[in-house]
């Protein structure tokens, strides 16, 4: 076990331990830039630094590393990585190579995005980069765009590399109708991968193209226009939520079927009403984020209802996800705390982005923290649960050893308060007005006690993070062995050791006509 | 299973007429100001969620209770097998009533979204160009105001807006009401002041710089005879000056 054999593996499993070791790395640097805002915004005026500048680079970064550095890497390069060719009884993806090289483009990627603090005049665009600050400003926006591409290059190849896998490599008698939902989330989410990510490319491209080599894609004076580039933007960026919402809805299919012992409620309705529903509407409910931007009228009341029926195949997935628990029985070890956390949370953020759906609330509500509330409980915190569940769930497999299930336990729940401290107080001020990306509120010290509060709850997130994290780390070197299937799951990833070795299973696995992967109680 | 589609499909029924009598009892009382049509849509949108949300947790809870592993119980689940026709009503019947609440809600939205763009003809238009870190406020007559917004109460307001640099966003939490200046577009927005002798926040909702958080004004109320003579001051000032 050398360094030189794990940086030049091209074995799904340690590629997926790569991305989940270099996105864990992320989600604390990101976590780290979370705490230093909540500090600072412990009172009014400057608290921990009197620079603007600082607060705005740690905003910039802890938004675009969570998500470009974190979530999707962990979801998309780990998960995937990990669990896609043991689901569907294949020895390995089917360009072993080309996924080494997408996790090397990652790790490229995170540590252009820590430059950010080393460099000067880092950027401060915000992780959406919108013109014309991001050309005018002197922070570094050619550090945004080359992060962005070299993030999103590692993502097509993963796209291209996946649903090659899952079309061609299925073993013998696993037809589609028997997939895990997971597996399906992920083709879901790489088909929206594939076709967005090009959008967001040029949009970057051409902010650098302004600012450095004198084009004029967005600037007035010489007939651009400012609003084409949020347009573009948001055409992959919104998608870019269902790329984190697929997978880690699909973690929970397979952690809660599992602890149930049940089979999925109306698996058919979950895969072609609910993932293929909210691929064919992605794209279609971008000017939601846009609707006090100046756009034309027509299209702010027509993307109102696109975006209003999100809520029908999210539904149908969620009466499947319940469903489950149907007639199951069910117990309650760590991963599925976490996976039950997330429906409650995921609950209140789906709920919540309701009134954010309609147009002529919005006007009230756009850029407050109430949507800074709204979109850390649906997509930020219900997929970090979701990620942490599905790590949980996973480590035995992974590593062959058993966490500690106490400390697994207690990290949820401290992790769950915090959670609900911070971003309910948060949605509460911004309904009563609170602006976001303020480095200082003191136009509204009438806010200063729910900060104050979000403070001490950002805190026991952390600590509650934290227990999670080292609980894996101790886990992982003195853990006491798992077994193989210490689950008693039916899917095909437990039917192998623990870790599996190069290869996956000594003969390759054959499925019967019965078998599914939630077929609790037929065998 | 079968009992439980028969009393979703009679509630689909109720959902869907009871929301049909709403949204035509709703359409016929056009709001003129859209900041109380604000508040009402909110707690019309709040309780509706707070129900689903109810009904949908309690459910969970219930579920996550009922069917736990108990000594002497079952060790596996048995969830139903759907027959086809259970499978698509399953789809069918929560897609009616997932929609029946979702074109409810966009048809009330719609209505107060009218209210926000329709721009009463008895207005006061005033010009607003934003920049770092600043509102400038240009009135008819040429007066001219920097972060103070004066308007006389009961005067349905409309800012033209655009930006000498980058995005800003005029947002009067007040008012419930903002929008985006840029350069290179104009756009606008509107608002009823009411109380004179009040003052309203405006502040950037919108990151446009190091000092975002401090680009701040005021919206100020003085009675219509008040207005006027600050009006025609100010407005021969300029005339001077110019």
């Amino acid at each position: 076990m050398n360094l030189k054999e794990w940086i030049f593996t091209t074995d799904h499993k340690r590629v997926g331990v790569l991305y989940l070791i270099g996105s864990i790395a992320a989600f604390i640097v990101a976590g780290v830039m979370a705490l230093l805002m909540r500090i600072e915004l412990s009172s009014i005026g400057p608290t921990i630094t009197n620079n603007p500048s600082s607060y705005n680079v740690w905003l910039y970064a802890h938004g675009a590393v969570m998500i470009l550095g974190f979530q999707i890497p962990a979801l998309t390069g780990f998960f995937a990585n990990f669990c896609i060719p043991l689901m569907i009884g294949a020895k390995d993806v089917a360009f072993p190579r080309v996924n080494a090289l997408s996790v090397w483009l990652f790790y490229v990627g995170v540590i252009l995005a820590l430059l950010t603090f080393f460099i000067p005049d880092p950027p401060d665009v915000m992780w959406t980069g919108y013109p014309p600050y991001s050309t005018i400003t002197t922070g570094n926006t050619a550090l945004y765009t080359f992060t962005v591409l070299v993030l999103g290059f590692a993502s097509i190849l993963g796209g291209v590399n996946f649903l090659t896998t899952i079309a061609y490599m299925r073993a013998p008698g696993l037809t589609w109708n028997k997939l895990n939902i997971f597996v399906w989330c992920v083709v879901g989410a790489f088909i929206l991968q594939l076709i967005f990510v090009p959008v967001l490319g040029t949009a970057v491209t051409l902010i650098s193209m302004d600012k450095y080599l004198g084009t004029h894609f967005f600037d007035p004076t010489q007939g651009g226009d400012v609003l084409t580039y949020q347009n573009l933007f948001w055409f992959y960026s919104h998608p870019a939520v269902y790329v984190i919402f697929l997978p880690f809805f699909g973690v929970l299919f397979e952690i809660v079927a599992t602890f149930a012992k049940n089979k999925v409620f109306n698996y058919k309705a979950a895969v072609y009403g609910g993932i293929f529903g909210i691929v064919l509407l992605a794209g279609e409910v971008w000017v939601h984020h846009l609707y006090v931007s100046g756009m034309v009228d027509w299209i702010r009341v027509g993307q109102m209802v696109t975006t209003l029926l999100i809520s029908v195949p999210v539904g149908l997935m969620l009466i499947s996800l319940v469903g489950t628990l149907y007639k199951g029985s069910i117990t309650f070890e760590t991963p599925m705390l976490y996976a039950l956390g997330v429906l409650f949370l995921f609950l209140i953020g789906g709920l919540t982005g309701i009134p954010l759906a309609v147009t002529s609330l919005t006007v009230h509500l756009a850029r407050s923290y109430y949507v800074v509330g709204h979109f850390h409980y649906v997509m930020a915190v219900a997929g970090t649960f979701s990620i942490f569940a599905g790590v949980y769930y996973w480590f035995p497999k992974m590593t062959g050893k058993m966490y500690n299930e106490f400390w697994g336990k207690l990290g949820f729940w401290v992790t769950f308060v915090g959670t609900n401290i911070v971003f309910w107080t948060m949605m509460d001020i911004g309904v009563k007005g609170m602006p976001r990306r303020y480095y200082d509120y003191s136009q509204f010290p009438q806010f200063e006690g729910a900060h104050q509060l979000m403070t001490i709850g950002a805190v026991i997130l952390g600590i509650g993070f934290a227990i999670a994290l080292l609980n894996w780390i101790i886990g992982a070197i003195k853990g006491r062995p798992a077994g193989n299937n210490p689950w008693g799951s039916m899917s095909l990833e437990w039917t192998t050791v623990s870790p599996p070795p190069h290869g996956n299973w000594p003969t390759p696995p054959a499925v019967g006509a019965e078998w599914t992967p939630y077929a609790y109680g037929k065998s | 299973m079968n009992r439980a589609l028969k009393h979703c499909a009679a509630a689909t029924v109720m959902v869907v007429a009871s929301a049909g009598v709403m949204a035509a009892g709703y359409g016929d009382a056009r709001i003129v100001d859209p900041a109380p049509g604000w508040d009402h849509l909110w707690r019309e949108v709040i309780i509706d969620i707070t129900v689903i949300g109810i009904l949908f947790a309690l459910m969970t809870a219930y579920f996550i209770w009922r069917y736990r592993r108990v000594p002497g119980g079952p060790t596996v689940g048995s969830g139903p097998t759907l027959s086809t026709a259970a499978a698509i009503g399953w789809v069918i019947i929560p897609v009616f009533v997932f929609m029946a609440d979702d074109f409810f809600i966009a048809a009330n939205g719609w209505v107060l979204w009218n209210s926000y763009r329709d721009v009463p003809a008895d207005r006061l238009e005033i010009q607003l160009e934003s920049g770092m870190y600043s509102w400038d406020y240009t009135y008819p007559n040429g007066a001219h105001t920097q972060n103070q917004l004066i308007v006389p109460a009961g005067k349905p307001i409309l800012l033209r807006m655009t930006s000498r640099d980058t995005l800003h966003n005029h947002f009067i939490p007040d008012f419930r009401v903002k929008e985006d200046s840029m350069p290179g577009r104009v756009t606008y927005l509107w608002f009823l002041p009411k109380e004179a002798g009040k003052e309203h926040i405006v502040t950037c909702a919108a990151y446009c710089g190091v000092m975002h958080s401090y680009m701040a004004g005021r919206v100020i109320v003085k009675t219509p005879e008040e207005f006027k003579a600050w009006y025609e001051a100010s407005g021969t000032a300029a005339k001077k000056s110019s």
